[in-house]
């Protein structure tokens, strides 16, 4: 099959659409993992009773499941018997945000963990108050150092957006098998959109790979 | 010092009631009892892990006690009294009586995400309410104390151990602290840097009234500065006495033994 450039030329409109949506699934996920990730590592490091329980066994569970099936079973099930219609958009957010939640969670958890238990000592002998040791002296020691595995996630994320076609989210990969759909012609479109994730995806791992030398990893 | 530290009128600072601490089956302090007066300066010297540390941080509030009680400054700091009985101190009232108290660790803990100063200053606006711009009064007269004053806007990581133990001390003192523990200060320092240190806890000690507990292995530091020196083994307190007597005249064969190991390991 030979390669049409005009043809290519006539799908990127479409796929523009789809990179658009791309673009906010990932960053609108991402940031939702960053702070519920934060939320939970935070409750279970405090050991909040039976909420660290919870915590435990919900981010378990979502580690142990693929993410296809708990679009399916928030989108289908959950949402009808809760008596909830989000868009198929913002139900794409909150699956990426939340099932990353359950991988980042692990990440600060990590990070935390690294803390020296001098620090936390200095800070009790000190009697700072609690809120002011996570502020002031914990997390501006652990979030650099989870920095690159908070980056490495987020590439990953950004590559699982087209799974969100499931719920009809129209991303770059689906909106350029909808570009092929009148023509069934897809080497282009799909060729273009396999061009966009390598273009953002690999820099996207050097800068984290550099910055994984600046902070050391955890 | 702007203003001199203060101390209750209380003739005792430190009383430790028959305190028991285990870990798991391990008995570090057997029904210990001993007591410090105010602005006196005390040492406690033994063999490693018989849990002279143990007792400053059951006083920091690190640890708690399996048994007895522990009063500072005549006011109970492992219990509190409830409908006139004694239960086990909670949060709260730990966070009240942790103010009084002061320490300085080995390892320093400075905290490497801020600079000198605000490592000062921290404590005092955050736990005690000052003003920043009082704080920082504060905290530069202490680090000029402790001979820092050029190392201001340095970061921790930019000083030697012997500065960042510095610093540590002077955060300790920027909390005004009656009680001031001492928790094997110069151990994780090089050789050359422990005279500075321990000069900069002499003169403190000569110029406040604070009282001290001191765990150090420096036996020469506790002869000059303390008023009394503890050895304490196997969870007691088995020799009590002022340095001039305990270190020539040692009336216990466990003392005499453990001072001819420490004083031949320094030559």
């Amino acid at each position: 099959m030979d390669w049409d450039w005009e043809y290519a030329i006539d799908s990127l409109p479409l796929l523009a659409e789809g990179i658009l949506v791309t673009i906010e699934l990932t960053v609108l996920g991402a940031l939702l993992a960053y702070v519920l990730g934060l939320v939970f590592a935070m409750i279970r490091r405090v050991g909040v009773p039976v909420l660290s329980q919870f915590v435990y066994l919900f981010v378990e569970f979502i580690r142990s499941t693929p993410l296809l099936i708990q679009v399916f079973a928030f989108y289908y099930l959950l949402q009808p018997a809760i008596g909830v219609k989000l868009s198929p958009f913002l139900t794409g957010v909150i699956m990426l945000g939340v099932h990353y939640a359950t991988y980042t969670s692990e990440v600060y958890r990590a990070g935390i963990e690294a803390i020296p238990k001098g620090q936390w000592e200095a800070a009790r002998a000190l009697s700072i108050p609690r809120g002011r040791v996570w502020t002031g002296v914990i997390l501006p020691q652990a979030v650099p150092r989870v920095l690159p595995a908070l980056g490495n996630y987020t590439i990953s994320m950004f590559k699982e957006t087209p799974l969100l076609l499931a719920i009809g989210v129209v991303d770059v990969l689906n909106s350029a098998k909808e570009a092929g759909a009148e023509t069934f012609r897809v080497i282009e479109p799909y060729t273009l959109a396999g061009v966009f994730f390598l273009l953002v995806s690999y820099p996207a791992s050097i800068l984290v790979r550099k910055l994984e030398r600046r902070v050391g990893t955890v | 010092m702007s203003e001199p530290y203060s101390s209750p009128s209380s003739d005792v600072m430190i009383q430790f009631d028959r305190v028991v601490k285990k870990f798991g089956d391990h008995v570090v302090l057997r029904e210990l009892d001993f007591s410090v007066k105010p602005g006196e300066f005390v040492t406690l010297i033994g063999p490693s892990g018989s849990g002279k540390t143990t007792i400053l941080r059951l006083l920091m509030t690190l640890e708690t006690a399996d048994d007895g009680t522990i009063q500072v400054g005549g006011e109970y700091l492992s219990h509190m009294e409830r409908g006139g009985k004694l239960v086990p101190a909670d949060e709260r009232h730990l966070r009240n009586q942790r103010k009084r108290i002061g320490m300085v660790f080995q390892q320093f803990n400075l905290f490497p995400n801020m600079k000198v100063l605000q490592n000062v200053t921290e404590a005092p606006v955050r736990a005690l309410g000052l003003s920043k711009a009082e704080a920082e009064q504060r905290a530069r007269e202490l680090l000029e104390m402790v001979g820092l004053s050029d190392k201001i806007d340095a970061h921790p990581m930019q000083l030697s151990g012997g500065q960042q133990q510095r610093v540590a001390i002077a955060r300790a003192l920027a909390m005004r602290p009656q009680v001031l523990l001492l928790d094997e200060v110069t151990s994780a320092l090089d050789p050359e840097l422990v005279a500075g240190v321990l000069a900069v806890l002499k003169e403190i000690a000569r110029t406040t009234d604070i009282t001290f507990l001191c765990v150090t292995h420096e036996m020469q530091f506790a002869q000059d500065v303390s008023d009394r020196v503890m050895m304490f083994d196997q969870g007691q307190v088995i020799e009590d006495a002022p340095p001039e007597q305990l270190f020539t005249q040692p009336a216990h064969e466990r003392t005499r033994s453990f001072l001819h190991a420490v004083i031949d390991r320094a030559v």
